[in-house]
């Protein structure tokens, strides 16, 4: 088991570094750089502020700078935002971002789940086709779509709830709503196709020659079954939606680090781009380690050590 | 004698397929007495397990549907039963033994959860009184070390293992009657051998009616008090046990017995399956299904269904009292 986390954790570690070499080094190809603009600035303050960053120094001096930095933690400061560090817009944005997140992935679980069970108790039937019908559209549909949608709905034609910017509980709703419309789809078809499998399953014709209530049978030798895949969508779910809010978050103002990851690739803040590309990686690499990590618990047939290794 | 524990009656059951209705189980009658032993031998297909589900209610419905006859439990019509009635059954006064371990029992669960679910509900038992009662039951069905293998989960289980959880788990309640679908099939030999003893010695010494199913006559033979031979959704043959093995009166039995290998019979013993497939079962029979593999047709096999002669043990044309004579050779021993 521990050593099972080391080796993880190493593999981990070089993927990691192959990320920041290819960021830093695609960033440096982009023409432009984070102090050009469309005006010109005067030749001599511009080599001031390029030699301030380091930015005249040949790509591997500054390379190899930036790694012994990160090494320490340390993301460097933002070109853009004079006086602040990445590390500090990194600490004011992402509660944004996971505030958000954890609204939309409790959304997703509490709706996508029960509904692909219905579906799946009720194949072919009119609450399977409503279940399947909504999936399709949250599949089809993109985030940005939807949030407009909102938008235009509940707030400008019904004002029910702000448009736009953040601060309090009903600020959260339609972006949240808007974010979790992929995976709550996705989840409802997860749950409602491995729950048809379980039911097919012959144990699940033990359960019923004990006599259990259906009750139990339902929800504690199906759901249990039917409940991995969702298990293992969830890591890969929970970090796509807190690294990939950046479209919602633009559409709705919300001040989280996608909004602020996107801005600073406009900008060319290289660091900023740099530091988030690789907080999001950890951030990966992380949830998908602790979902190995519960896996073992709900399903008793995996050990840990046998694992494929997947980072 | 207090009349019997188990009798169905007529009992017919149907599948809606896309193909069409197939009839699996056509008018079967039997009867179980308390305590004893009846096989339900017969070919793949030729709906044991249909007509043993029917019995629990486990058919899934769509596409299977019982659509006629009656299944008497302890004085009490099964059919008439609602589900909330047929739970307080199921496991606790009728328990089932089903052909594949690997797959009938719950992966991701406990054994001690699935061994101990049904009695603290059937019996009203505690979480402590049904780990007693789990560890009682391992003892009873040879499963060394019951504290510790009842924390652990199926697939740390062998085959024979599992069938033995399977058995424990049957037996939890003290069922009066065991519906067992193929315990043996697919278990390797020595195994077979082992779990058939342990059936035979729990039996003997709970007094429990066992329903046997099987497609090998040899599983019968050191078990069943009665044999019930199944072709094409009926009965087709019944009797003791002597009955049925020594004087065989129809010629699909013929089949079955010349089909069962032994280690004991001399070289010279041909072994002969019985050639030909059964029939579809999406047809109705106004015939002898059999006729068409049968190598003692008549014509009358063609034209008319038999039916029960000689006291009802066979159904076939040859035990009409007009029908030639033709004697089942006796090769076997
Ligand atoms: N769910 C189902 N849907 C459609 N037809 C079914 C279904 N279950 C059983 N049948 C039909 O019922 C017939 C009898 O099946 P059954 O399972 O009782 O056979 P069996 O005698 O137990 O054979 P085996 O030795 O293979 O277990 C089969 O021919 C099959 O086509
Ligand atoms: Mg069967």
């Amino acid at each position: 088991m521990f050593n099972y986390i080391v080796r993880r954790l190493l593999y981990s570690l070089a993927a990691l570094l192959v990320v920041v070499t290819v960021t830093f080094l695609f960033m440096h190809i982009i023409p432009g750089g984070p102090f050009q603009r469309e005006k010109a600035l005067p030749e001599a303050i511009r080599k001031n502020i390029e030699a301030r960053y380091k930015l005249d120094q040949p790509l591997h001096i500054q390379y190899i700078d930036y790694l012994s930095h990160l090494i320490r933690g340390d993301l460097g400061p933002s070109y853009k935002y004079r006086g602040m560090t990445v590390n500090d817009i990194i600490r004011e944005r992402f509660p944004v971002s996971v505030e958000l997140g954890t609204v939309a992935i409790l959304l997703a679980l509490f709706l996508g789940i029960p509904s692909g069970i219905l579906a799946a108790l009720h194949q072919s039937k009119f609450p399977d086709y409503l279940v399947m019908f909504f999936s399709t559209i949250g599949i089809a549909m993109p985030s940005f779509v939807i949030g407009t949608l909102l938008m235009y709905f509940l707030s400008y034609k019904w004002g029910l709830l702000p448009s736009a910017t953040w601060g309090s509980p009903q600020h959260v709703i339609m972006p949240a709503i808007a974010l979790a419309g992929l995976p709550t789809a996705y989840i409802a078809r997860l749950t409602r196709s491995s729950m048809l499998e379980v039911l097919s399953q012959d144990y699940m014709k033990t359960a019923i020659a004990k006599g259990l209530p259906r009750r139990r049978i339902l929800w504690v030798h199906g759901i249990k079954n039917a409940i991995i895949p969702v298990v293992t969508y969830l890591g890969p779910l929970v970090a796509g939606i807190l690294t990939g809010s950046f479209v919602v978050e633009n559409i709705f103002a919300v001040p989280g680090l996608g909004k602020h990851y996107v801005t600073s690739i406009y900008n060319r803040d290289y660091t900023v781009i740099l530091g988030v590309t690789i907080f999001y990686c950890v951030l990966l690499i992380f949830m998908n380690l602790l979902v190995d990590l519960v896996y073992p618990l709900i399903d008793p047939r995996i050990k840990l050590a046998e694992r494929k290794e997947q980072v | 004698m207090v009349g019997h524990l188990l009798e169905v009656k007529n009992l017919e059951v149907e599948f809606t397929t896309y193909a069409g209705v197939v009839k699996a189980v056509r008018g079967v009658s039997f009867e179980v007495d308390p305590g004893e032993v009846v096989a339900l031998v017969g070919e793949s297909g030729c709906g044991k397990s249909v007509t043993a589900q029917s019995i629990m209610q486990l058919i899934p419905s769509p596409p299977g549907k019982i659509t006629g006859g009656e299944i008497i439990f302890d004085g009490e019509n099964l059919l008439e039963k609602n589900e909330h009635q047929m739970q307080k059954i199921r496991g606790n006064k009728i328990g089932m033994i089903f052909q594949d371990p690997m797959t009938y029992l719950n992966p991701v669960l406990s054994i001690a959860t699935q061994v101990t679910e049904n009695l603290r509900l059937h019996k009203g038992m505690s979480k402590k009184e049904a780990m007693e009662r789990a560890v009682e039951l391992f003892h009873l069905v040879g499963i060394p070390d019951p504290e510790i293998r009842l924390k652990q989960y199926p697939h740390q289980f062998s085959g024979g293992m599992r069938q033995r959880v399977m058995i424990a788990m049957a037996l939890a309640c003290e069922p009066k009657l065991i519906i067992a679908d193929e315990p043996t099939t697919a278990l390797d030999v020595t195994v077979q051998a082992q779990i058939l003893e342990l059936l035979k010695e729990l039996k003997d010494r709970f007094q429990t009616a066992v329903i046997l199913i099987t497609h090998d006559l040899g599983v019968v033979a050191g078990q069943a008090d009665r044999i019930l031979v199944m072709y094409a959704g009926q009965i087709v043959e019944r009797g003791t046990l002597d009955e049925v093995l020594k004087t065989p009166q129809h010629p699909y039995t013929w089949g079955l017995l010349k089909s069962v290998p032994r280690l004991d019979a001399d070289k010279s013993r041909k072994l002969t399956p019985i050639w030909g497939q059964p029939p579809d079962l999406l047809q109705e029979f106004s015939y002898c299904p059999f006729m068409p593999r049968c190598d003692y047709a008549m014509a009358i096999c063609a034209e008319e269904m038999p039916p029960f002669f000689n006291g009802g043990r066979a159904r076939c044309w040859l035990n009409h009292p007009q029908a030639p004579k033709v004697e089942f050779k006796k090769e076997v021993s």
